[in-house]
Parts: C-alpha cells; sequence; structure tokens
C-alpha cells in the first residue's frame, strides 16, 4: 500500500484536540504518524494541502442507500467514509443473508464503510423480535425500527430486553402513531394555514419518553434518531442529567430549516419528521452545539417521482451526503462555533455512539480522512450531485466547503 | 365639412356647445319613441346632455363594453369595469348610440354587438361630437358636429369638471 | 416569497389561494363581478369574451355543484367548457397528475378549473406549466384538500359587501369544522385583507387548526360568545364523516352546542346576515327557521357566484 505524506494542511482532530497546522503521514491503511514521521517513512507520494483542511472522514449515523455503487460515491464525494444504513431498504434487512450481501457487496466497491442497522422486528412490523443475534453475527452494529413504530409497548418492552441481553443498541426514531397520523408537516401555523394535517409536537415527545422509561428500565443502550422538537431535546436533557446514558442526533437540514421554508407546498421540504418551528430549529441548534446531539445527513434519494406530487402525496426526505459537511459547517459560521467543535458532530460523536473504531486520526489507527478546501463555494445544483437524489431543499444555495479528495483505509477512494 | 388640423391645445373648441350644436343636429330626426344609449364613460355625460336637451322621456340606457372590446387577448380586463344599464326594452325600438370621440370605430362595433345581446333594436343611429377619421371599420357617424385630423399619438380625451362641465383636452402616448 | 399567481407584470394569472392576492386585485374582482351579474339578467345571458377559448374543468374529486357553477360562468363568458370527471378515468390507470395536465395541454387547453383532495395540488400545476413554459395556460383552483377554495371565499366576500357596503367595522363569525374547511381559510385571509375589524373563528378544540390565531382570528369555544354583536354569521358544513365520534360525540349534541337556532341568532346584531357555502345539513349546523329565515342570504350567495367566477376567469383569461 502507498505511503502518503499530506502536508502543509490544517489538521482538525476534535477526538485528539488537534487543530493546527501538522502534516500528515499514512502507511499500510493507517495513519502512521502526525507532525513528524519517523525516521524510515518514505512518501510514495506527497500531496501539498495548503490551504486545506484535513480532518478524519466524517461518520453519518444514518444515510439510506438507494442504488449502493451510486450512493457510496457520493458518500465519499461528500467526505463521508463511514456510514450507518437504516434497515427499511427494499430488501429490508430482516434476514442475515441480506446483511451479509450488503457488507460484502460495499467492501468489494471499497468506498465508505457500510455498518448496516438490523431490523428490531421482522418485517419492521412491531409484532415478532427479528434474529438480533444472528443478523449481528452477519454485520449488524445496532437495531432499529427505521421508520416504523412499534405500537405494542409490551413489545417494545421485549424488544430492548433482548437487546440489552447482548448488549446490541437500540436505535428509534421517536414518533407516536396515533399521534402522527395522516400527517404530513409539523402541527403548528404553516400546516394550519396551508390546511395540511399536522404531527403535533407531542408525537415525539410522548414516544421519547415512553422509549426513555423502557430503556432505563431495561438498561439498553438506546440512541434517539433524528429528533425534531426543543420538547424532546429537554427530555433527553433531563435523562442525562440523570445519569441515563442515551445518545440522539438532529438530521442537518433540521439546523437549518424550519416549516416556513415550506413556501406554497414544496414538496422538498416535506421530511420524516417534519420541519418544525423556528425556535424548535434554535433548540437543535443549541443541543448540537453543546454536544448533546450528533449530526447525521438523513440521506434519503427520492426521485422525481416521488416528489412531483400534491405535498402530502410526496415522499419525504432529501439527499444528503454531499451536504453534510457544507451544511455543517454554514451552521458552525453561523452560530461562531469553532471548527473543532463542529466536526465533532460529524466525525468523533457518531464514531462513539455507533461503537466504531473510526472518526479520529490517531497514530495507529484506520486512514480514513477527509481532506476540503472551507473556503470554496458551490452551488448545489442537480448536476453537482453524484447522488440519485437530486432534491433538496437547497437546491440552488451557494455554499461553502468543498471536498478535495476523501482516503478511506488510506487509499484515495475521491479526488477533485 | 373638411377635417380641421390641431396644431395647440388652446384651439380646441368649447365641448358644452358642441353638445348643443348635436343636440339640434338629432332634433329633427328625433322619433317620439327614441333612446339614447351611452358609452362609458365619455358618451355617457354626452348622452346626459343630449337627454336633457332634447327633453326625452325615457331614461338613457348606459353600456359598458369591455366585455365585448376585440382588444381583450392584448389588454385584458384592467381598468374598472362599469355594469351596462339598459332600462328599457330594446326589441323594436330606435336607437340612437352616444360616444364622445368616432375614431377607428372599433368600440361603436363592440357596443352594438353588446346591444343585439339585449334584443333586436330597429334601428341603431350614432351621434358623436368629435369624429377623428382614420377608420379601421366600416362605420359612420349619423350625426357629429366636429371633424378633426390629430397626429395618432395624440389622444382626444373628454372630461367632466367638478362643476360637470364637459372639457377637451389632448393627451400625447409615448 | 415569489408569489406564484402573479406574473412578472404583477397581474393575476392563476387563483390559487386568496393569501397573497393584493386588496386591489380582489376589489377588482368583486367590481368587475357585479358588471357581470347584470348580464346574467339580461335575454342574451353571455358575452363574447372567452369565445374560442378551452376552459377544462379537471375534477379529481366529486362535485357536481361546484362544477356546474364553473361550467355555467365559463359558459356565459362563451368559451368551450369540456368537463373531466378524473376520479374515474386516468388516475385510476395509474396516470399521475401532471402526466394529466400534460395531455390536457396538449388539447390546447387555455384553462384549467382544478378540483383536488390534496391541499397544494392546484400550485403544483401552477408551479408546473411555468417550468414546462406553459404560462398561457390558466390555473383556477376549485378547492384543494383544506387548504383553499378562493372563489368560494370571492364570493362570500361580494355578498358580504352587497349587504353591509364596507368590510371595515364589521364583526364575522366562522362557525363550525373550520379544521376541515377550505372554505374557512379562503374566508380569514380574504377578511383580513380586506380590513374585517374582527374575525371570529367559533368551534370545539377538536374542529379548530392549531394556532389558527396566527392567522389574526380570535377563538371562541362557545356559540354564544362568538355570535354576540356580529354582523355577519358563515356557517360551515359538518361533514357526515365527523359526526362519528373520533371528533364530536354526535351531531345531536354538536347541534346543541354550535347549531345556529333563532335563539342563538338573537344575539348577533339585529341586521346580521347567515351565510352557508352549502349544502346545508338542516338541524346538525344550521336549523331550518335560520336557513330559511329573513337574515338568510344562502341562496343569493349562489347567484353571486357564477358572476364571481364568470369576473375571475374573464380577468385571468386576459392577463
Amino acid at each position: 500500500m502507498q505511503h502518503l505524506h499530506i502536508r502543509n494542511a490544517r489538521l482538525i482532530d476534535p477526538r485528539n484536540g488537534v487543530d493546527e497546522q501538522l502534516d500528515l503521514f499514512i502507511a499500510d491503511g493507517r495513519i502512521a504518524a502526525i507532525g513528524r514521521p519517523a525516521t524510515d517513512f518514505a512518501a510514495q507520494r506527497t500531496i501539498d494541502a495548503a490551504g486545506m483542511i484535513v480532518c478524519p472522514g466524517l461518520v453519518d449515523l444514518s444515510a439510506r442507500l438507494g442504488g449502493i455503487e451510486p450512493e457510496l460515491g457520493a458518500a465519499v464525494a461528500g467526505g463521508v467514509t463511514s456510514l450507518a444504513c437504516p434497515p427499511d431498504s427494499k430488501p429490508l434487512l430482516d434476514e442475515p443473508g441480506l446483511v451479509e450481501r450488503l457488507v460484502r457487496r460495499s467492501d468489494t466497491l471499497g468506498l465508505a464503510r457500510v455498518y448496516p442497522i438490523g431490523a428490531l422486528t421482522q418485517q419492521l412490523a412491531g409484532e415478532r423480535l427479528a434474529e438480533m443475534n444472528s443478523l449481528a453475527r452477519a454485520g449488524c452494529i445496532a437495531f432499529s425500527q427505521a421508520k416504523q413504530a412499534i405500537v405494542d409497548t409490551q413489545l417494545l418492552l421485549r424488544a430492548m430486553q433482548y437487546a440489552a441481553t447482548f448488549g446490541y443498541a437500540v436505535r428509534l426514531r421517536p414518533q407516536d402513531d396515533f399521534l402522527a397520523r395522516e400527517g404530513v408537516a409539523h402541527d403548528g401555523e404553516v400546516a394550519s394555514r396551508l390546511g395540511l394535517t399536522g404531527i403535533p409536537v407531542a408525537a415525539e415527545t410522548v414516544a421519547t419518553a415512553t422509549a426513555l422509561q423502557l430503556a432505563a428500565h431495561t438498561g439498553v443502550r438506546l440512541h434517539l434518531s433524528r429528533l425534531s422538537s426543543a420538547a424532546a431535546i429537554e427530555l433527553i436533557r433531563q435523562a442525562r442529567c440523570a445519569g441515563m446514558p442515551v445518545t440522539c442526533d438532529v438530521a442537518v437540514h433540521h439546523l437549518h430549516l424550519s416549516e416556513m421554508d415550506i413556501g406554497y407546498f414544496d414538496s422538498n421540504a416535506r421530511f420524516d419528521p417534519p420541519l418544525r418551528s423556528a425556535s424548535d430549529r434554535d433548540a437543535l441548534r443549541a443541543a448540537v452545539a453543546e454536544g448533546l446531539a450528533a449530526i447525521c445527513s438523513d440521506h434519503t434519494p427520492v426521485d422525481a417521482d416521488g416528489k412531483q406530487l400534491p405535498f402530502a402525496e410526496a415522499l419525504p426526505g432529501a439527499t444528503g451526503l454531499e451536504l453534510l459537511l457544507p451544511l455543517t459547517l454554514l451552521w458552525a459560521r453561523q452560530t461562531k462555533l469553532p471548527l473543532a467543535v463542529a466536526l465533532a458532530r460529524v466525525t468523533s460523536d457518531p464514531a462513539t455512539i455507533l461503537g466504531l473504531d473510526a472518526g479520529s486520526l490517531t497514530v495507529g489507527g484506520p486512514a480514513d480522512v477527509c481532506l476540503f478546501d472551507p473556503e470554496e463555494s458551490w452551488c448545489v445544483t442537480p448536476e453537482a450531485l453524484r447522488s440519485q437524489g437530486k432534491h433538496t431543499p437547497f437546491l440552488g444555495y451557494e455554499v461553502s466547503g468543498r471536498v478535495r479528495m476523501t482516503l478511506v483505509g488510506g487509499r484515495i477512494v475521491f479526488a477533485a | 365639412m373638411t377635417a380641421e388640423p390641431i396644431r395647440s391645445p388652446t384651439e380646441l373648441p368649447d365641448a358644452e356647445t358642441q353638445c348643443v350644436q348635436l343636440a339640434e343636429l338629432i332634433r329633427p330626426r328625433l322619433y317620439p319613441e327614441t333612446v339614447l344609449v351611452g358609452i362609458h364613460s365619455g358618451g355617457v355625460w354626452v348622452a346626459r346632455r343630449l337627454h336633457e336637451l332634447l327633453d326625452l322621456e325615457t331614461e338613457i340606457g348606459l353600456i359598458d363594453v369591455s366585455f365585448y372590446r376585440d382588444d381583450y387577448r392584448e389588454r385584458g380586463l384592467h381598468a374598472r369595469v362599469k355594469p351596462s344599464s339598459i332600462p328599457f326594452d330594446v326589441e323594436g325600438r330606435a336607437l340612437i348610440l352616444v360616444d364622445d370621440v368616432l375614431y377607428t370605430g372599433r368600440t361603436t362595433r363592440a357596443a352594438i354587438n353588446e346591444l343585439f345581446d339585449y334584443g333586436r333594436p330597429a334601428s341603431i343611429q350614432l351621434a358623436v361630437l368629435a369624429d377623428r377619421g382614420r377608420r379601421q371599420l366600416p362605420i359612420c357617424a349619423d350625426f357629429c358636429p366636429w371633424r378633426v385630423d390629430l397626429d395618432p399619438s395624440h389622444e382626444l380625451v373628454l372630461s367632466a369638471e367638478a362643476s360637470g362641465r364637459l372639457q377637451w383636452s389632448l393627451e400625447q402616448h409615448a | 416569497m415569489h408569489n406564484p399567481q402573479l406574473n412578472a407584470h404583477g397581474e393575476l394569472t392563476h387563483l390559487l389561494s386568496i393569501e397573497g392576492l393584493p386588496r386591489a386585485v380582489i376589489i377588482h374582482i368583486l367590481d368587475t363581478a357585479s358588471s357581470f351579474l347584470k348580464v346574467s339578467h339580461r335575454d342574451v345571458k353571455k358575452v363574447p369574451l372567452l369565445r374560442g377559448k378551452s376552459v377544462f374543468n379537471v375534477f379529481f374529486e366529486n362535485s357536481t355543484r361546484t362544477r356546474t357553477t364553473f361550467e355555467i360562468a365559463a359558459k356565459r363568458l362563451s368559451a368551450d367548457v369540456i368537463n373531466l370527471d378524473v376520479t374515474r378515468s386516468s388516475t385510476a390507470k395509474g396516470e399521475t397528475l401532471l402526466d394529466t395536465v400534460d395531455n390536457l395541454v396538449a388539447m390546447h387547453a387555455d384553462m384549467f378549473v382544478v378540483r383536488h383532495a390534496s391541499s397544494g395540488a392546484p400550485h403544483l400545476i401552477a408551479d408546473h406549466l411555468r417550468r414546462v413554459g406553459r404560462d398561457n395556460v390558466h390555473v383556477v383552483n376549485a378547492g384543494d384538500g383544506r387548504h383553499a377554495h378562493p372563489t368560494q371565499g370571492l364570493l362570500d366576500m361580494y355578498t358580504i359587501r352587497h349587504y353591509k357596503n364596507d368590510f371595515a367595522n364589521l364583526v364575522v363569525a366562522i362557525v363550525g369544522d373550520i379544521l376541515h374547511s377550505r372554505v374557512a381559510r379562503s374566508d380569514i385571509h380574504a377578511l383580513t385583507t380586506l380590513g374585517a375589524a374582527e374575525v371570529r373563528a367559533v368551534g370545539p378544540q377538536t374542529l379548530l387548526p392549531s394556532a389558527i390565531e396566527k392567522m389574526g382570528v380570535r377563538v371562541c369555544h362557545d356559540l354564544r360568545t362568538g355570535i354576540r354583536d356580529c354582523d355577519v354569521v358563515i356557517m360551515l358544513r359538518l361533514q357526515n364523516e365527523r359526526m362519528n365520534g373520533a371528533l364530536l360525540p354526535s351531531a345531536r349534541e354538536y347541534f346543541r352546542c354550535y347549531g345556529l337556532t333563532p335563539e342563538s341568532l338573537a344575539l348577533a346584531k339585529t341586521d346580521a346576515i347567515v351565510m352557508h357555502p352549502g349544502p346545508m345539513n338542516r338541524g346538525v349546523e344550521i336549523d331550518s327557521d335560520v336557513a330559511d329565515g329573513p337574515q338568510a342570504v344562502i341562496l343569493p350567495q349562489v347567484t353571486f357566484g357564477i358572476a364571481v367566477r364568470m369576473a375571475v376567469m374573464g380577468i385571468l383569461a386576459g392577463n
């Protein structure tokens, strides 16, 4: 394998508290040295990265893969080197054989590393437990219901107990099915004005409170995905204060958008959970800033057929892998947060949540690296995106932060 | 009568005097059942004057040709449309259509079409204060005291002062 | 934000919602409607304004009544009217909404009158026409989901202006199922734009949308408080499927709490008018004595509705 020397870059590694101009040396797929190389290091390739930032490859807590190859290509183009993929793919990840196939295919491609999240219940139907142990052996690193809720709270309790038996983490997207019934937008001013069926904040808080109570009871490692409301964040804060090891994340678009961005029925602003009020958005920004929540892309490729429909009939979700970094940088700039803190939310924090040896630039650790130009601005257009998902409310936005090179296991998997 | 060229607005004749002249032109050819129909808005003012001067009994009709104009495609429905009001039975009547200015003839065409949607009149004659010539349709005035030739960039406008007195003015188009 | 109803010159090119319509545009529509009202009284009830134009009534949701009023209005403007019952034909074969639109555009449609069960469907169509460069095709929203029914809102305003002349000192109560009502939303936008003194939203919490006060209305849960001293009472239809226990215990209890009776109407001003977008549920939201009483202006609403729809189509087709 190649010996690489990346020089003149500003090196930011949140986990190890590094933010200074340091050279990076890579050998045999691992970080060989930082700052000064071993005396016998002979670089086969030297990359001059003046004006660039070198940071750990991004770790995405939730990215859906439609076509595996184009989406993993989009991942590395966005500097994402590890991603967790939820079980609601086609086919569903509730069979060990399917998980093995996904792992094998992504390994063969050698782009971003894929970590499947297994189904918590068979067919995600919330009726019978999935074969978690077999799924874990096949490669699943946690279990979730994706967007499906387990309505039967006794079964939810059992699922947590069973996962806790083996020490598996359970991830839930908290939303009460009954309260969210037929809902397509935040139950507030905009939905009322546009005549859209609302999803009240209570749908999220009720499910969050239930999940927290059952997790406390079972001792399962709980992660709550894609929180959207200030009230749910507050419940997490209280649980953490009480000593519960619960973690959570927020989708990057929720840091920037609110219900107002629906405008006149823009189906690109249809999300699950929905974009909420401006004060909810501000609470999410604060929670992420203080480290209570990590950031995920919630990447969901949706084609034109799924979006060119009346708002309520359109499919929720947006493309996100290639916007995760620029939108995180935008948020950091707006909130005047140090870059190292902002990057922690998309590197070391999610790696810790997933229990991965990733998200840092540690000597001896895997050389998953993102090299980007923080100043280069580009316009979000369908043509500029590699993902097959071309829909995002950020179309037409001018964003800063362009990935120049991505390394996975010391190999250059993307360069621009 | 030959058309007289107008060089400055001060040469414009007095509209009130012209109303009297127009009434005298109509008087010899008046039937007892003749009714006046004024076209919004200048034609309505003139029709009201004629109604007084000729001492007619039947109330005048008012017509707004917006819904019948042939330039709707280009201009749409923008100006404030006034309701047409024909307070008599048009069927078999002798009508005199009254307007302030006769120019291309298109407004007259629209007014005749609209009147026929109220019924079949015995006859329609046309009375105007001013005839600018340059017709685009085979229409001519039966009664007209003033033939005038104006540059197409000018618009001849009849307006009513606060006192109700009618007055001509010239407006230059860009 | 770009207003999708206006063209580059600020002229009305689609009627999608009352929201965002400038006051002057609303007044212009009402004034034009009063001229058309006179036309309906003539021997020949037609004007040649839309001669040769094709108006497609595209109803993805059944409504014979609304479709008929649009059909009459278009015919009185001399347009050719084509009625499409899309509920049965194309969508059943899997054609998408925009496929249907493209097909009708290819048939040289000049105007679409659209009724759809999904809020925002007419916006989607208007946006699509702009993207494919067919700005010359106009869209009239004939009711989309719970969102808007702008021609009903305009005819309600016509009716109110006809009886009350002015909006400045008016107190208007809208009573009933506001949550599911596109009429209520259109009326609220129109009344606040035209400067009504107070608009009240009256109903139980289960039938009022959250944050409705942000639309500029005063919320009243009690009918008597809501109706007291008001000039106009707009009663909304209560759909049968809402009476089955999920939102309301029963039609009987609803009538007891929110039905408009001569006794409750007596709390309003003596010259108050009572409106209803129809069809009425007698004995559910309104007592027959009120519906047939001297203060009801429900039938004039229907007459005005034709003139208002003629005005909307006449103005749109010319822009």
